[in-house]
């Protein structure tokens, strides 16, 4: 394997993604993104000399929406998903910025 | 010598679009709709749900784009950008960072009697967040998600200003090009024009930038030169002492005139930006382009050339008028309407302004009809109110938007032409103040006026004045 993830790394991407992981767990994710920069390593392998980057998979363009009002109120629906909610609003662990 | 510094500012500026939908679902942009009714699986991130490109955005992005002479991009996309906060039920923005709609731009502004060319590093189309309510006493905070995917173009300045005054002007031309292309209404209390403040300070003549620090939470002029001022003096200090300037992002107290930090850059500014793969690219040809061109309405320019020739106004007159796009269009539509320039003219900068002034109020919020103000012209102008009784009834057009007809009729408000019962009157008014009619007939004309002051009281204000003067006058000789 050509490519090392360091343990800050591992450590970074895991506060980036608010996730806690667990020693095996990390070693997991490690062996993972190992994999993943070997493979973009065997594709940078390919001479791309002269080919328009990609910027998108599908080779379509344009796709519009006129502006419209479509949906109505749907509050009861939505905040039928919602874990916790109160005054028509969903409901989260209090939050500062800063 | 003391050690001369410059500071070096550069505008983030974000402004909520004037679409009736949402940037990427049918959802109402509406502002001020109960908590969560315009919302819908796209703009609260429910698993597969797919963002479809609102047309209208685009148009107005290229509008703006060419109005402050920038280059469109040809090849349009848009990007991720990845962080955790509930009022982004994605986990991520959609944005454009790698393809911009529009780039290396510029506006011009007049400083005293000095313009400078502010230039436009570029303008990105992304969607805006939710709201997020915080009760003070309680554990938790309430999200209101029907702000989130209202389409917004940030406009990102390059670091051409040097005090709060450039700062102001070129937000003034951008709020005025905006709303003259009818793309938002721009009304900094309410959020629909934001703008985040990045500020640096340096020895005057160096080359380098100092470290620079992004201001958030600034929603008024006043607030921005006050932000300013502050960090510029906070920097200065720092500098003076020895010390270094931390990059960071501060938010402004505007009742404590204070900035304090947020969170530093190192910590979570990493946004993982890559390529949005819900949304197809936009191509923009060159028969788009000229269509939005052709579209392009007057500006401040062409309509004062038009207004002089017009019109026939003073040049004074059309300057303040053409300042707000809101203003320019209650004039020039009141105008076709009662064919009487001048005198529209005159009620929109004297008891228009006033009112405005007193309510601390902005063009954009003016609420009364073009049809009611020429109205209330064509009354005065024909004496059938007298300009007291015109100010006062204009009071309830400004604030009610009421018909004016109406309203003098209601209230019996006509001025009193009635020469016979006037002049009984006089007769009366005379027979009551001997005192006033010796000293005016002793030659102290001020006393004429008090008897007009009690025909005016007993007419209630409706008569006509100069009338009344005539009448005492004659039945004084």
């Amino acid at each position: 394997m050509a490519n090392r993830i360091s343990d800050e790394t591992i450590e970074y991407v895991g506060i980036l993604a608010k996730l806690e992981l667990s020693g095996s767990e990390k070693e997991k994710a490690r062996e993972d993104m190992e994999k993943m920069l070997d493979y973009i390593d065997t594709l940078n392998e390919l001479d791309t000399e002269g080919v328009e980057p990609m910027a998108h998979v599908f080779p379509a363009n344009n796709v519009f929406r006129e502006d419209v009002v479509t949906n109505g109120d749907a509050h009861e629906a939505m905040l039928g998903n919602a874990p916790a909610k109160k005054e028509q609003s969903y409901k989260v662990p209090r939050t500062f910025e800063g | 010598m003391a050690r001369q510094y410059e500071t070096v500012i550069g505008l983030e500026v974000h402004v909520e679009l004037a679409t009736k939908t949402k940037i990427f679902c049918g959802c109402s942009t509406e502002f001020g709709g109960a908590p969560n009714t315009h919302t819908c699986p796209v703009c609260t991130g429910m698993p597969g749900a797919l963002p479809v490109l609102n047309k209208q955005v685009v148009e107005y992005a290229m509008a703006v784009g060419l109005a402050t002479n920038c280059e469109i991009t040809r090849v349009c996309r848009f990007d991720r950008k990845n962080y955790f906060y509930p009022d982004n039920p994605q986990n991520y923005q959609i944005s454009q960072l790698y393809l911009p709609i529009a780039r290396n731009g510029y506006v011009e502004i007049e400083v005293g009697d000095t313009k400078k060319k502010i230039g436009i590093h570029e303008m990105h189309m992304e969607e805006d967040a939710g709201k997020l309510v915080h009760d003070e006493w309680e554990d938790y905070s309430l999200v209101d998600y029907n702000r989130s995917g209202v389409p917004l173009i940030e406009i990102v300045s390059e670091p051409d200003m040097r005090s709060a005054e450039e700062v102001i002007a070129y937000l003034e031309k951008l709020r005025l090009i905006i709303q003259y292309l009818g793309a938002s209404d721009c009304r900094l209390q309410e959020g629909s024009m934001r703008a985040d403040v990045n500020l640096s300070v340096r020895e005057v003549g160096s080359s380098t930038f100092g470290t620079r620090t992004e201001m958030k939470n600034l929603n008024s002029f006043k607030a921005i030169t006050r932000a300013i001022e502050g960090e510029r003096q906070r920097q200065t200090e720092l500098l003076e002492e020895g010390k270094q300037v931390i990059q960071e992002t501060r938010r402004w107290d505007d009742n404590k005139e204070y900035s304090y930090a947020m969170r530093s850059k190192e910590d979570a500014q990493d946004y993982r930006y890559f390529p949005e793969p819900d949304l197809v690219p936009v191509l923009i040809s060159e028969e788009w382009i000229e269509e939005v061109k052709a579209r392009q309405p007057e500006f401040r320019t062409e309509k004062l050339e038009r207004y002089k020739k017009e019109y026939d106004i003073p040049q004074y007159d059309a300057e303040i008028l053409t300042e707000s796009k809101k203003m320019a269009d209650l004039f020039e539509a009141a105008t076709a309407i009662c064919h009487k320039p001048k005198k529209v003219s005159n009620w929109l900068m004297g008891e228009t302004m006033r009112l405005m002034k007193e309510e601390g109020m902005e063009a954009e919020n003016l609420a009364f009809s073009p049809e009611n103000l020429a109205k209330l012209v064509d009354l005065a102008d024909a004496g059938t109110v007298n300009s007291t009784v015109a100010k006062e009834v204009f009071e309830h057009v400004f604030r009610e938007n009421t018909d004016p007809e109406v309203y003098v009729e209601e209230h019996g408000l006509k001025t009193m032409n009635d020469e016979g019962m006037l002049r009984e009157l006089a007769e009366k008014v005379i027979a009551e103040n001997p005192k006033s009619v010796a000293d005016f007939k002793g030659g102290k004309e001020k006393a004429l006026g008090a008897l007009v002051g009690q025909m005016m009281k007993a007419t209630k204000g409706k008569a006509n004045p100069a009338m009344i003067q005539k009448l005492l006058r004659e039945a004084l000789k």
